[in-house]
């Protein structure tokens, strides 16, 4: 497939959080990534360029970039894919610390996770027997419909709610919240419920599916979210939640 | 500055819930007008009557046929919501949310030829 | 925004989509032959059916529209959580006397 040109103007996102768009020439290659982009300025142009990636083949969820203003995950979105008229502006996600040029603290989002409980709580020991789970059980469908986020970051950046409260755990926690409610050998869900009903918590989300819209892999937080919705508002109701 | 592009913004169930946000706004700024002048009512409704007569005009004629919108696009979004929040998934919101606004209009334009 | 506020205001919200339905006839069916003071008060007037009705509403929607605006301040203004909470539950409790202060018009007065 012929190439609509040779050469590539790619703004980059340089300093923290007061810091500016600067513009490269990058030669534009068949089947190259964003961040083929991005490592080329580095290793050709300017290496004190700070970027984060990890494994190049979109699993382990560190190198996501705003890319022509939408967050993505860098390894797996092609310049084709996004470039139009030659042209890319790569900056660092949104809602989160700029650390320094396209890498953020991811601390806030991580932090966020732990709030909202998302860390399995065993409920057996080594000595119990191995739970049998049933695949086809409604929970672990549902459980499993969440279950692949690699903690990309990239629907925490373009979730408007994460922008405009603080204190909002975001569709990624939530989603793997959902995941451990629905994981039968998990013991930590009244904890859990506690955290996702608090101020801040699901109950905040709006349902604009911009996570959904985003997501690399293409999990629905919003679906998570809104099971949570109806799992505490239920609890609520039947008073055994304090709110 | 870090250009605050449109980004996720401006994808159609963004503005949907940024209609909701701000249909729901206006509806509960225009309330306490709707009671204030529903007490006209008080003693005979001379003076709701005189008020209405006022309203007569197409320029408020006009704002109520807004008003018409607003509420019933609140409606149907919220309906759009509480769906998503409280029954299982389905696809297709973009769709659903579009309906929603389309109905509304016609709603509203209904509203405005019975009205002139 | 917790499980408490979110109840009420999605169970306010389940409540009052019928009503607002009759709402919306009632305006169009109101506006058939121009609004009109005489034709109001000759439905709404020594009604209890319409007293409910609108009693139920406004009741519902002052609770309403107070969450959503204490939750659009907490987004979109300066005012923290509570200070939003105490400028809504003022929007309410107006809304409320204001309300039924329209109800009692056009029932009773
Ligand atoms: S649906 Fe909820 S979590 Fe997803 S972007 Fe909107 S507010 Fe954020
Ligand atoms: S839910 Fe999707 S977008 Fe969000 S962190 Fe997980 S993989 Fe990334
Ligand atoms: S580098 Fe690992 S997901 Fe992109």
């Amino acid at each position: 497939m012929p190439e609509a040109s040779s050469q590539l103007a790619v703004s980059l996102w340089r300093g923290g959080e007061d810091g500016r768009y600067q513009t490269y020439g990058v030669p534009r290659r068949d089947n190259q990534t964003v961040l083929d982009v991005v490592t080329y300025v580095q290793r050709h142009i300017d290496p004190t360029l700070s970027y984060r990636f990890a494994c190049r083949v979109g699993m382990c969820g560190s190198c996501a970039m705003t890319v022509n203003g939408r967050p993505r995950w860098t390894c797996r979105t092609h310049v084709a894919k996004v470039a139009r008229s030659d042209r890319l502006e790569i900056g660092p996600l949104e809602n989160l610390p700029v650390i320094k040029d396209l890498a953020t603290d991811m601390q806030p989002f991580f932090e966020k996770w732990q709030q909202a409980k998302g860390v399995f709580a065993p409920s057996a020991t080594r000595r119990d027997a191995i739970a049998q789970i049933q695949p086809d059980s409604p929970a672990r469908i549902a459980a499993d419909a969440g279950i692949e986020c690699i903690n990309c970051g990239v629907c925490y950046a373009a979730c408007d709610t994460v922008r405009w409260n603080a204190d909002y755990l975001g569709p990624a926690a939530l989603n793997r919240a959902w995941t451990l409610f629905n994981d039968a050998r998990d013991a930590g869900n009244s904890a859990r419920m506690a955290a996702v009903a608090a101020s801040g918590g699901c109950h905040s989300c709006h349902s604009h599916q911009s996570c959904q819209e985003h997501c690399p892999l293409s999990l629905n937080p919003t679906a998570s979210i809104a099971g949570l919705k109806r799992r505490t508002a239920l609890a609520y109701l039947k008073g055994e939640l304090k709110a | 500055m870090k250009t605050r592009a449109l980004g996720p913004r401006g994808s159609t169930l963004w503005i949907a819930a940024m209609i909701h946000r701000l249909s729901g706004l206006a509806l509960a700024i225009f309330l306490p007008v709707h009671f204030f002048v529903l007490s006209l009512a008080f003693h005979g409704g001379a003076r709701l009557e005189g008020f209405l007569r006022w309203t007569d005009q197409p320029l408020v004629k006009l704002s109520e046929v807004g008003l018409v919108f607003l509420l019933t696009v609140h409606l149907l979004g919220g309906v759009r919501v509480l769906v998503i929040e409280n029954f299982d998934w389905h696809d297709g919101q973009k769709q659903l949310a579009m309906l929603a606004a389309s109905v509304s209009a016609v709603v509203a334009f209904v509203f405005l030829v019975r009205v002139f | 925004m917790n499980a408490r506020l979110y109840v009420w205001q999605r169970a306010t919200a389940a409540v009052m989509a019928p009503f607002v339905l009759v709402h919306i006839a009632v305006i169009f069916y109101a506006t058939r032959a121009g609004l009109s003071a005489a034709d109001i008060l000759s439905r709404t007037h020594d009604s209890i059916a319409w007293a409910i009705f609108y009693s139920v509403f406004v009741a519902a929607v002052s609770l309403h529209a107070s969450i959503g605006v204490r939750n659009v301040l907490a987004e979109w203004s300066p005012l923290g959580e509570r200070q939003a909470g105490f400028l809504a539950l003022a929007l309410g409790l107006l809304l409320a006397a204001l309300g039924f202060h329209a109800v009692f018009a056009l029932v009773v007065a």
